[in-house]
């Protein structure tokens, strides 16, 4: 038998294509020329050149959203490097599915201090699911396909794979694998039963339960699941930012997102409850506030994937290690053969409540001459009806898109949640615009965030990729100066942004379309256009320059305590 | 009356890949979650590719249960062991170089003795010695030696192996 050798670069690629992939956002450099060149040969893979590494990692994390497959990153050594790290730990805070290659120098000059070397393994070692550094040109192919599968599977993440130069460089042959086997990696799908039972005890004996949902419902495509239970029980829910979407936000039993920018009925529902069932959280601190005195009148379900989550910042009565989607299979499984029959009327004074938290503090804020950015956010609700993706770059943008945009499914709603980064929100857009070709795609920005990766709009024109960008413009660094003015006297230090681009004549310098709104009037006009139109737009809402987010706890407090209009 | 929340000594015995980079996530999830490492001892066991880390810890039984938990789950991690509340077997090495004036040499060399432990470098003014043993015994040996004059003290930190069922 021949035995075919081919170069390193090449089974990298025919690698990618057994995993799948069909795009990865990149940027070329001395340490990976080798990988171009085989890249620009292969029909199944297209490249989209970003402007900036930190915009590929962000592109690949939104396009791993909007479609549920993992992201893929392609850069070269040192700073190319080093420019991904924030959108990894993003991607990690987020469990995001991600594969990332990196160049590096060669294996002989490694630890020289050689050009453009950096130990990305090293800095990347706390923010990734696992990485690897690839020595030999035969653990290639192995380390691809692992690097899939640890990233797609468990709890997802990124997952780092370091590629020398002399190893893509070097031939050998390409025997596809069918299957990972890891001795050390065994994630756990399938929940405890007994566990399972308890549950259904504890939600007939419950009067007032409420499901409280994540991430991990997006994660393991278990919205249906988690309808049904709601439904089957009813029992109101909520999510945590990352959750949005994995309810229908036009169900009756919907309480919005709970939290320091939660609604008044979703954080009141958590201290009032009696059964708090989690489902794919973790309890961060930004959604418990004070922990000693989070849900403390309810026993506490947790369904998560990782073990590491149950049990961190929360003790929970009930652990139950396995997959949302699965786990919650189970139980309406088991709840089908329980009695629901009275349920809507022993559930009514608890729905009651709700009602009556929902009807005295509803979101809501006053119209003036001026925009207000809620105003903008419902408008873009009203006109796409829903149906479309949203993304956000981070800070008041962020939380006026989670609190005034009506997410009614799934993977609709991209931002950057745990790491919380500015200037996710454009590359995120990108990225999910290439994963959902026919889909509007809107980043909702604001004017400082929007300037962090306003480079990617020349990637948005040379792939046209029709994004469109709202930037609600106050001429601060809003979500700080909120804090100044609430928690720091009103000394607003270092966060009025005085000087910003006309970032309609920008629009129009990359070739992108330009608008500008002043005026409230303006605004729907404004976005009808944007949305006709089949190029990238960016959008200058000048908006009340002082405008709050609302309701707001403050850090660290109980989760009932909070300021309000 | 414990409730779990009393601050103790744990001995964790991980079996793990024996790859690049592994000490280094170990210690990385350490450093990075504010756990604390009071020992820590790293070598090759008869399987092949597995290595063993034995690692003393304290905290109490929340934070301990959190380690357990990312301990495993980290990828290169094969296996995490805790031998609280199970019988094991606990030793380790110490070399401890120690003043040894014409006076007092025959009171060091009964000590070693009594510890069944060794004499293993002799200069004029000094006796370097080697005793394995429990944490008890060393603390023992060592409180006993530090009047004499202890010069330099090398240890191995902790290993420990669960005892076989009877």
């Amino acid at each position: 038998m021949v035995i075919i050798k081919i170069k390193g670069a090449e089974i990298l690629i025919k690698a990618l294509e057994d995993e799948g992939v069909e795009t990865i956002f990149g940027f070329p450099g001395g340490a990976v020329i080798d990988i171009y060149d085989e890249l620009i040969k292969s029909e199944k893979i297209r490249h989209i050149l970003v402007r900036h590494e930190q915009g590929a990692v962000h592109a690949a994390d939104g396009y791993a959203r909007a479609i549920s497959k993992p992201g893929v990153c392609l850069v070269t050594s040192g700073p190319g490097a080093t420019n991904t790290v924030t959108g990894i730990a993003s991607a990690y805070c987020d469990s995001i599915p991600m594969v990332i290659l990196t160049g590096q120098v060669n294996t002989s000059l490694i630890g020289n201090d050689a050009f453009q070397e950096v130990d990305i393994v090293g800095i990347t070692r706390p923010c990734t699911k696992h990485n690897y550094l690839v020595k030999d040109i035969k653990d290639l192919a192995k380390t691809i396909k692992e690097a899939f599968y640890i990233a797609t599977t468990g709890r997802p993440g990124p997952v780092l794979v370091d590629i020398p130069k002399d190893v893509v460089q070097a031939f050998a042959e390409y025997k596809p694998l069918k299957n990972v086997k890891m001795r050390s990696y065994n994630p756990t799908y399938e929940p405890n039963m007994k566990q399972l039972d308890r549950v259904v005890e504890m939600i007939k004996n419950s009067k007032r339960p409420l499901i409280f949902a994540g991430g991990g419902i997006i994660l393991s495509n278990a919205s249906k699941e988690l309808i049904r239970l709601a439904r089957k029980i009813q029992a109101p829910v909520t999510t945590t930012l990352m959750g949005l979407g994995a309810f229908p936000a036009s169900d009756p039993l919907w309480l919005g997102m709970l939290g320091m920018h939660g609604t008044y009925r979703a954080n009141m529902s958590t201290a009032e409850c009696d059964l708090l069932i989690a489902v794919g959280v973790r309890f961060d601190d930004r959604v418990t506030g004070k922990t000693s005195t989070f849900a403390s009148k309810a026993k506490i379900v947790h369904i998560d994937i990782d073990p590491t989550s149950i049990s961190k910042n929360i003790v929970v009565h009930t652990p139950i290690v396995g997959d949302c989607r699965i786990t919650l299979e189970r139980l309406n499984k088991l709840l089908g053969e329980e009695d629901f029959k009275g349920i809507k009327a022993s559930r009514k004074p608890w729905l009651d409540q709700i009602e009556m938290w929902k009807s005295t503090k509803p979101l809501a804020y006053e119209q003036s001459d001026t925009i207000k950015p809620q105003f903008v956010v419902e408008k873009i609700f009203e006109i796409t009806k829903g149906d479309a993706i949203i993304t956000t770059e981070v800070g008041q943008n962020q939380m006026w898109a989670a609190q005034f945009y009506n997410f009614d499914k799934p993977n609709c709603f991209i931002t950057s949640g745990g790491l919380g980064v500015m200037g996710f929100g454009l590359p995120a857009a990108i990225g999910a615009q290439v994963a959902c070709p026919d889909k509007l795609v809107i980043d909702i920005a604001g004017d400082g965030s929007i300037q962090m990766n306003i480079q990617e709009m020349a990637t948005a024109m040379q792939f046209h990729l029709p994004v469109k960008i709202a930037i609600l413009n106050n001429g601060y660094l809003g979500m700080v100066r909120q804090w100044q003015e609430l928690f720091y006297k009103k000394c607003y230090s270092c966060t009025e942004m005085s000087h910003t681009p006309d970032f309609v004549k920008l629009a129009e310098a990359y070739g992108a379309v330009g608008l500008r709104a002043t005026k409230p009037e303006e605004v729907v006009p404004v976005l009808k256009k944007a949305f006709a139109s089949d190029k990238p737009v960016i959008m200058d809402f000048v908006v009340e320059r002082e405008e709050g987010v609302y309701p707001m706890v403050p850090s660290g407090a109980d989760i009932t305590e909070m300021l309000l209009v | 009356m414990n409730n779990g929340t009393e601050n103790k000594k744990h001995i964790l015995s991980l079996l793990v890949e024996n790859e690049l980079g592994v000490l280094s996530r170990i210690s990385g999830l350490f450093s990075g979650r504010g756990f604390n490492i009071e020992s820590l001892c790293v070598a090759e066991t008869n399987e092949e590719n597995i290595s063993r880390v034995t690692l003393v810890t304290t905290g109490d039984m929340f934070i301990l249960e959190q380690i357990k938990k990312q301990l495993n789950k980290l990828i290169s991690v094969v296996k995490v062991l805790e031998f609280t509340g199970t019988p094991f077997v606990q030793r380790e090495l110490v070399l401890i170089k120690i003043k040894a004036k014409q006076e007092s040499k025959a009171e060091i060399l009964r000590l070693v003795d009594i510890f069944r432990s060794r004499i293993i470098d002799v200069s004029p003014e000094c006796y370097t010695i080697e005793v394995t043993g429990s944490e008890d015994k060393i603390i023992a040996l060592l409180d006993l030696l530090r009047p004499f004059g202890i010069k330099e003290i090398a240890r191995t930190g902790a290993i420990a192996l669960a005892r076989e069922k009877k």
